[in-house]
């Protein structure tokens, strides 16, 4: 039995578990005390002080993120004392915030400003002190501006605690305190992975995506270009949380019609391509098993993971599935096969990506991904991004009617939805490699061993005569362990998924800030339901597929499936190892 | 004029430099008699002594050491804390200087008591010059037998190890301190987990300052002449170190109960060219300040609890009419927006404001707002900062609302006036 305390906040009793927080426990009293490093998916960090109130009999205030809840404790939030304090960190952060509202990306959904307005801060009376700080941008994915830094740390412990990638830390004291990287480098000269956790925790915009929907808009009022535009499945399943709607909620068809408002000559599916990319990698698996090739094979569909094979383990790069991800290989095809058919030159086909995911903003930019010297992927957006073009054209999104993908990319099984979750690639691969090697279906469709929020799950599946050793892995940090293991050789896992972001691509880098792991979760809820009520649910049963490879590719593997569907990648040199 | 060596009994009798020499004065016997006592029955000498920390804070020492000896987890360590950063502050680099052997005797009481498996001393960049003399003591100690394995026949193993700080004065704060050691950045965590749980790499972790151990061997030797001293609330001596404007600035030990003349004008030798005095800071950048009205009070924790000041270090920072008090002010303001660790809001952001109003003041630019602002801030600041740095930080300026109002005095009635 779980002990329970009862307290007084503002004069309300409340009864809690012993343990809870007081920010946490004013939550049950339907009071939001306000807080900005506090994030409920990190430890505590107890630096803005914004959230101090006060406690009867304690001297100073006291921090409601970090402390516990006692028996007997009476707690009071708004008090005059707890009021200038409160108002008074405010405008001390305030004080040394460049103040472009806005023009920020983050207006409109900045903590900073929602604390500003409850507090009616009006222009106080403190000499503004924000130094100009020079902005880094030279990637393709991330934007970091520290003179709208509130010093909150919220990225460094995601980075840190949630990646393992320390790429961003604290450097400097007092007002010289900052977020930065090492030696102030540039992101793509540290160990930055570009996985954009950081731009999802950051409350203010000092932490951003790069903006490319002004490119998107203009592609779409260019006369010689056919814009189309796949979306990853996770985005249908976050993009709700915009819009007032529950965690989790699928809107995949008001999407769509958004889509089309927003002027996209074809709106199709990455699912499709995530399809394919099943499609091809179960092949591979089973090429690699049968001829004693490079095991374990390791998912190559996160960007922010191959990032993080090149920077930090470029021994093991032969691991990573040659296979392109569903993104890459979405517009592979798109660039070829469909402007053919079309009978569209490939350079006025403009391929648009819609992303719960920074990093695929850098994967969209690989050479290797390039075909005679255009990109297959001409903009990725993110959630973010379509969040901000459905709100430009003013689209009332929760009124509007449901519509359906175009063809014949939009088609898709259930095995390409659930990609989007961590798991969802090995359930997905099972499903298709399963049934090739029995040349009978699994029996069952629903492999559970490998669903779960679980850091690191493992299996073992028996496929005729194997017994294939699987480990399904998300997090950076989850993946590091798993590849020391292989380079200290101790690995004998067969097939390996990993995911950079906490829950896959549902909880991504790109998903809307208001993402935790909780709205995670249900998003990961929603991807199952979406498999659950498709008809098709393996992946090499998507019809539109089946005619691919009849028609074009021949067959998994076969030459003209290899040079467009796989690709190589190789080691990348960091400037600066602290690893040794 | 009382004068007295307790807690410097040992100074300038034995060469620093021979555990020999030390041993002749009776050294190291404190210890064997300390191995003879339970912990907890050390804990009580200290406490009968009514023995407050020297380190600023003022806690009950023995009390400390009972609660250190509680926490059941296992691998406690011992840390003393020589970072010495407030200003004005220096008679730790005096005893160190002049009875490192007692200090090492200390840790190693302090460890027994406790029941640490370690001990480390943490000492600021500026007296580097001192490790040798450390170093010689705790390789000398070892020698004997006092440190390192099966200490005395006892069977328990304990070390002490010597690390230096970076310049820092919040890594004199505890949990900064031993961030510091660990390696990281010195910058203060929020507590709890508490020291006494969870500290040095989170072992058990039992901080006291040079000068709070250091009485611990006199003590144990021969507590009399030291509860003969001082007050009935403020038993005994207490080191200060008494610095600015005045004749013979020093260390110098005196009994609780002494007046503040007596250590200004007599240890001291009063003010440079007799001028007058302004202000005297007691406790270092974050103590509070008071003008020559409190010159008769008693140097206790309960005199000074009474006119609204701390002993805390025990330094004692006089400056004369020369120095304006918001100049003064100035300099505190500048020393705490150097050190501010900068990690939470108020203590980052409030000091440099602080500091603009204080420059706004001087300047005679300011407003009658600015003044309220400046007084609001200098509350909530301290109310709400994470660390002792920031709690103590706007302490001089508090004090200086009360003891020199016309300094922030309204602009329209100054001008009504003139
Ligand atoms: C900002 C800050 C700086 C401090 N610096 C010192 C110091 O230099 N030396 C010291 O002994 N204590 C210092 N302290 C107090 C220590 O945190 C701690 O209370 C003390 O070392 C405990 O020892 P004591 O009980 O023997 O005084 C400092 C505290 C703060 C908040
Ligand atoms: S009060 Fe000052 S020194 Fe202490 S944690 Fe906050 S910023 Fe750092």
């Amino acid at each position: 039995m779980e002990e329970k305390i009862t307290l007084k906040i503002n004069g309300m009793p409340v009864e809690v578990k012993k343990g809870t927080k007081i920010l946490e426990a004013a939550k049950v009293l339907h009071i939001d005390i306000p807080h900005l490093c506090y994030h409920p998916d990190q430890r505590v960090k107890a630096r803005c002080r914004i959230c101090s109130v006060e406690v009867v009999g304690k001297k100073r205030l006291l921090a409601a993120c970090a402390t516990e809840c006692w028996d007997g404790m009476e707690v009071f939030t708004d008090t005059k004392v707890v009021r200038d304090t409160q108002r008074g960190i405010l405008q001390l952060i305030m004080a040394d915030h460049e103040e472009n509202c806005l023009t920020c990306p983050r207006n409109g959904n900045c903590v900073l400003q929602h604390l500003c307005s409850r507090f009616n801060v009006l222009r106080p009376n403190l000499t503004h002190v924000a130094e100009s700080i020079p902005v880094k941008t030279t990637n393709p994915s991330l934007v970091h501006d520290p003179e709208k830094c509130v010093k909150c740390g919220r990225c460094i412990r995601v980075c840190k605690d949630v990646q393992g990638i320390e790429a961003i830390g604290f450097a400097g004291r007092s007002t010289g305190l900052k977020v930065t990287t090492p030696y102030e480098e540039e992101f793509n000269k540290t160990d930055c992975v570009l996985c954009g956790q950081c731009t999802v925790v950051c409350p203010v915009g000092a932490l951003v995506e790069k903006d490319d929907t002004d490119r998107v808009l203009d592609a779409i009022f260019d006369p010689d270009k056919t814009v189309i535009v796949q979306t990853a499945p996770s985005v249908r399943v976050a993009l709700g949380d915009a819009f007032g709607l529950p965690d989790g909620s699928i809107v995949t068809k008001k999407m769509v019609s958004a889509l089309r408002m927003i002027g996209f000559d074809k709106v199709f599916d990455t699912n499709y391509g995530a399809d394919l990319t099943i499609t091809e990698e179960a092949g591979e698996l089973i090429d690699r098993l049968k001829n004693n090739k490079t095991m374990p094979m390791t998912t190559s569909c996160c960007p922010a993971w191959v990032n993080f094979m090149e920077k930090h383990y470029p021994d093991k790069i032969a691991h990573l599935s040659t296979t392109k991800s569903p993104m890459a290989i979405f517009s592979a095809i798109a660039k070829t096969q469909y402007a053919k058919q079309e009978n569209i030159a490939s350079k006025n086909v403009f391929s648009v990506a819609i992303m719960p995911c920074i990093a695929k903003k850098y994967e969209a930019k690989r050479q290797e991904l390039t075909q005679n010297g255009l990109f297959d992927t001409d903009a990725v957006i993110t959630t973010r991004g379509l969040i901000k073009l459905i709100k430009y054209i003013g689209i009332d999104f929760n009124n509007l009617p449901e519509s359906e993908f175009d063809n014949p990319m939009g088609e898709s099984t259930g095995a390409g939805a659930i990609f989007g979750a961590t798991g969802g690639v090995m359930e997905a691969a099972l499903r298709t490699a399963y049934e090739w090697m029995t040349d009978k279906p699994m029996p069952t469709l629903e492999y559970t061993p490998v669903r779960g929020f679980e850091g690191i799950k493992e299996a073992q599946v028996e496929i005729g005569g194997h017994n294939l050793k699987i480990a399904v892995v998300h997090t950076l940090k989850n993946a590091a362990l798993i590849m020391d293991k292989l380079r200290d050789g101790k690995c004998d896992y067969d097939f390996i998924e990993v995911m950079a972001c906490p829950g896959g691509c549902v909880g991504g880098g790109g998903q809307p800030v208001t993402t935790t792991f909780a709205a995670t979760k249900e998003r990961i809820k929603a991807l199952y339901t979406i498999d659950r009520s498709s008809k098709l649910r393996k992946s090499h049963e998507n019809p539109y597929l089946k005619k691919l490879y009849a028609e074009f590719l021949e067959a998994p593997g076969s030459e003209t499936a290899h040079k467009l569907l796989h690709t190589h990648y190789h080691a990348r040199e960091k400037e600066f190892d602290f690893s040794k | 004029m009382q004068k007295i060596n307790y807690i410097t009994e040992n100074f300038g009798k034995y060469d620093v430099f021979s555990i020999d020499s030390y041993m002749n004065i009776g050294g190291f016997q404190s210890l064997q008699k300390a191995i003879d006592m339970e912990g907890e029955d050390i804990a009580a000498v200290l406490s009968d002594a009514g023995i407050k920390g020297r380190g600023g804070a003022e806690y009950p020492m023995g009390r400390k050491w009972s609660q250190a000896r509680a926490v059941k987890r296992p691998h406690h360590c011992v840390i003393c804390n020589a970072d010495e950063g407030e200003t004005c502050t220096f008679k730790d680099r005096e005893l160190i200087t002049n009875d490192p052997f007692n200090l090492i005797e200390a840790m190693v009481i302090a460890g027994w008591a406790v029941n640490a498996e370690d001990g480390y001393i943490y000492m600021r960049a500026e007296y580097s010059h001192l490790r040798p003399r450390l170093i010689n003591a705790i390789k000398q100690a070892k020698e004997r037998g006092f440190l390192g394995k099966n200490i005395l026949g006892t069977g328990w193993d304990y070390d002490v190890h010597l690390y230096s700080g970076a310049g820092a004065y919040v890594c004199g704060e505890g949990t900064a301190l031993i961030r510091s050691i660990e390696g990281k950045a010195g910058r203060p965590r929020m507590k709890p987990p508490f020291m006494k749980q969870s500290g040095l790499f989170a072992r058990p972790t039992c901080i006291n300052n040079v000068e709070s151990l250091s009485i611990v061997p006199h003590l144990l030797h021969d507590a009399v002449p030291y509860m003969q001293a001082g007050t009935k609330e403020s038993i005994g001596t207490k080191m200060v170190s008494v610095g600015g404007n005045v004749n013979k600035p020093g260390v110098y030990e005196v009994p609780f109960g002494i007046t503040v003349r007596d250590i200004v004008y007599g240890l001291a030798g009063g003010i440079q060219e007799d001028h007058k005095i302004r202000l005297i800071q007691f406790g270092g950048a974050s103590g509070k300040i008071s003008d020559d009205r409190i010159l008769d009070i008693s140097y206790s924790y309960e005199d000074f609890a009474k006119n609204n000041l701390i002993i805390g270090s025990g330094s004692i920072l006089v400056i004369d009419e020369r120095t304006s008090v918001i100049d003064f002010l100035r300099y505190t303001q500048d020393f705490f927006l150097h050190e501010s660790c900068g990690q939470c809001t108020p203590c980052r952001e409030g000091n440099r404001h602080i500091r603009i109003f204080l420059e706004k003041i001087k300047n005679g630019t300011y407003t009658d707002e600015d003044i309220q602002t400046m007084k609001t801030f200098a509350r909530v600041m301290p109310m709400s900062s994470l660390c002792g740095l920031g709690e103590t930080a706007q302490n001089a300026l508090k004090s200086a609302f009360d003891v020199f109002p016309e300094v922030f005095a309204s602009k329209t009635q100054t001008e009504a006036v003139g």
